[in-house]
């Protein structure tokens, strides 16, 4: 090994309680911020999976103008042609094509005005959760049946239940008078009060035969495999996709989703930031004692032929052996403990009743991954090493005789 | 060849309130291989006129003149390519790293230099047999006697065979027979290498080794004269 290098590393171990009470801080704040990151990005997962079920999906096939102006008009020619011939390019089953449509509700007390989706009964299921949240009655067995489902706050402000007819007026897509009577089969019940209230589903060949659709729908809704997919997925639906329709992402269809998360991010980070200049400043002390307490011994080495600047190398080079420590012990103890969870779950108090709400699993099950490992760690030995500037620098001005008579 | 050349040098030192001047004036000359005793009461300068010399400290004017080169005027790191290319330290208090071994400390200066790994054992093994600390090697500074530790420090400093060792009171912590052998050893490297040796002391053992003893005073020679060295 070489001697600066052996140097360097028997200079940490003089004072080996000092150097293992700053490692201890690294691994500490590693330990954590990996910890952290991955519960983190794990929850974000959850959280976007959760709202995307719902209704958005990963992504939508639309009129261009739709997204920002939700009219009737604004359609997917022969929508279900085309979700069937997507199922068939990308060999996925996770594509339904929906319509959508304002509407009047009327039961035999009270009327009021909801969105009204068309789904594909036998698709809707794999890219909503709505179908699978039905808390009373069914979801449709036929596209063309007089059915709807509806959450379970208009349920109840409508005073009906399963069995009861609900009476629908809207207009077409030709501008004409809508009009149907149509049975209540199933009512969910999302957890969302929104959505409970104001959304109903309907069989999409009844609604296309309501709303005078002539074949036409509003949405293909995508998911693909998993959230990392997606992109890719996008670019190729956008290059299978005929002239006049586009795809939208997630974010661009829950713009508010992603705000929320980056909002999140950025307050964890802050936080993230704090620990890592605490542990810089214990660094910093660390390594300016140091410096200090053998002013004596750089003056020696100068004398003997060291440059300052080599001076300051030693010890940015102890700097980062005692970093490279607290990387690999705390990278490790972060690994270690999210993997615990990754296989046993984390759960907290009343964590499982709000999942089931969603449908989603009540244990979140954070998940190891290379760079959530390696992120936080090597921002603390980054930090750690611009900590070790100072010290280093202060070497500059050292002077042998000066340095030689301190003791 | 003049090997070290001082011309007028002066440098004062602030002490509290007063000003001392610890060199006055002073010129001096010495040969490639010539072995030198600087003597003088404490205080009398010699130290100070040893880091002057070996560019450790600079003089306030005057000029310091090192293997043909004027050093009083070189920057820190010029400095350092000097010492580290041709002069030899052997301090009072040996001033070993503590951390490395007899042979990692004589290496050290090595690395320093650039020198290979399997030459710089080579060097160092040879030169710590010839200090006489064979199977010492892997002993680090505390495990040594002060003998044994100012050894290693004049192994350091001549391992890389430098035209001039500045040795500053080197037989100050030892005892009489550990001292005959210190400066047997460097008499020896300066008959068969032509070493320029300049040691400041006040023992008067030392001086019976030296060919040439100037005696200081208030940072000014006030007597400078060759003898039969022993």
């Amino acid at each position: 090994m070489n001697i600066v290098l052996r140097l360097a590393w028997r200079n940490l171990w003089r004072h080996a309680r000092r150097t293992w009470l700053t490692i201890g801080a690294m691994v500490f704040s590693n330990t954590l911020l990996v910890f952290m990151i991955s519960f983190q990005f794990s929850m974000y997962g959850l959280m976007i999976d959760n709202t995307l079920q719902v209704f958005s999906g990963h992504m939508q096939v639309q009129a261009p103008e739709y997204k920002d102006d939700q009219k009737m008009r604004q359609v997917v020619p022969g929508v279900q042609p085309l979700a069937a011939q997507l199922r068939k390019e990308f060999d996925s089953d996770t594509i339904a094509a929906r319509g959508w449509a304002f509407g009047l509700a009327s039961s035999e007390e009270r009327s009021y005005g909801i969105g009204i989706y068309g789904v594909e009964p036998e698709f809707e299921p794999r890219v909503s959760n709505i179908p699978g949240l039905i808390e009373d009655g069914r979801f449709f067995e036929q596209n063309d049946a007089m059915e709807i489902v509806i959450g379970e706050v208009l349920a109840r402000n409508l005073r009906i239940g399963v069995g009861d007819e609900l009476t629908i007026l809207g207009s077409g897509l030709d501008g004409s008078f809508a009009a149907a009577v149509v049975v209540v089969v199933g009512v969910f019940e999302s957890g969302v009060k929104d959505i409970d209230r104001n959304i109903a589903e309907m069989p999409l060949g009844t609604f296309q035969d309501v709303f005078y659709m002539n074949g036409a729908g509003h949405q293909v809704v995508i998911m693909a495999p998993t959230l990392d997919d997606a992109p890719a997925l996008q670019s190729n639906v956008a290059a299978f996709l005929p002239d006049g329709l586009v795809v939208h992402s997630w974010d661009v269809l829950q713009p508010g989703l992603k705000q929320a998360i980056q909002a999140d991010i950025s307050s964890a980070f802050f936080m993230y930031g704090i620990l890592v200049i605490l542990v810089a400043f214990s660094v910093l002390n660390t390594q300016l004692m140091s410096v200090l307490e053998r002013t004596h011994e750089f003056g020696v080495v100068m004398a003997l032929g060291m440059k300052p600047g080599r001076l300051g190398r030693l010890v940015m080079l102890e700097t980062a052996l005692m970093g490279l420590l607290g990387f690999v012990l705390g990278a490790a103890a972060g690994a270690l403990l999210t993997y615990w969870f990754t296989v046993n779950g984390l759960s907290y108090p009343g964590m499982e009743e709000m999942a089931a709400n969603f449908n989603l699993p009540g244990r979140v099950y954070p998940q190891v991954s290379i760079l959530k490992t390696v992120f936080g760690p090597a921002v603390v030995f980054l930090f750690t090493l611009l900590a070790a500037i100072y010290p280093a620098w202060r070497l500059r001005s050292l002077h042998p005789v000066e340095a030689m008579r301190t003791n | 060849m003049t090997a070290v050349r001082c011309v007028d040098i002066c440098k004062t030192y602030r002490q509290g309130d007063q000003d001392i001047r610890a060199l006055d004036h002073l010129s001096v000359e010495i040969e490639k291989g010539e072995f030198v005793c600087l003597m003088s009461p404490s205080g009398g300068g010699k130290t100070t006129l040893l880091n002057a010399i070996g560019g450790l400290d600079i003089p306030d004017s005057g000029e310091v003149w090192v293997a043909d080169k004027r050093i009083d005027q070189m920057s820190k790191g010029e400095l350092a390519d000097l010492r580290l290319a041709n002069i030899g330290f052997v301090f009072q208090a040996y001033n070993l790293i503590p951390v490395l071994t007899a042979q990692e400390n004589v290496e050290f200066v090595m690395q320093v230099q650039g020198i290979p790994t399997a030459k710089r054992r080579e060097k160092s093994l040879a030169i710590l047999e010839e200090v006489g600390l064979e199977g010492l090697e892997n002993r680090r500074p505390a495990e040594m006697s002060g003998g044994q530790q100012q050894r290693v420090a004049v192994a350091r400093a001549i391992v890389s065979r430098p035209a001039l060792v500045l040795a500053d009171e080197p037989t100050a912590n030892l005892d009489s027979k550990t001292s005959d052998e210190l400066m047997g050893l460097f008499k020896e490297l300066n008959e068969h290498h032509n070493t320029t040796f300049v040691i400041a002391t006040h023992d008067q053992r030392v001086m019976r080794y030296a060919k040439r003893i100037i005696r200081m005073r208030d940072g000014r020679i006030v007597d400078d004269i060759e003898q039969n060295a022993a």
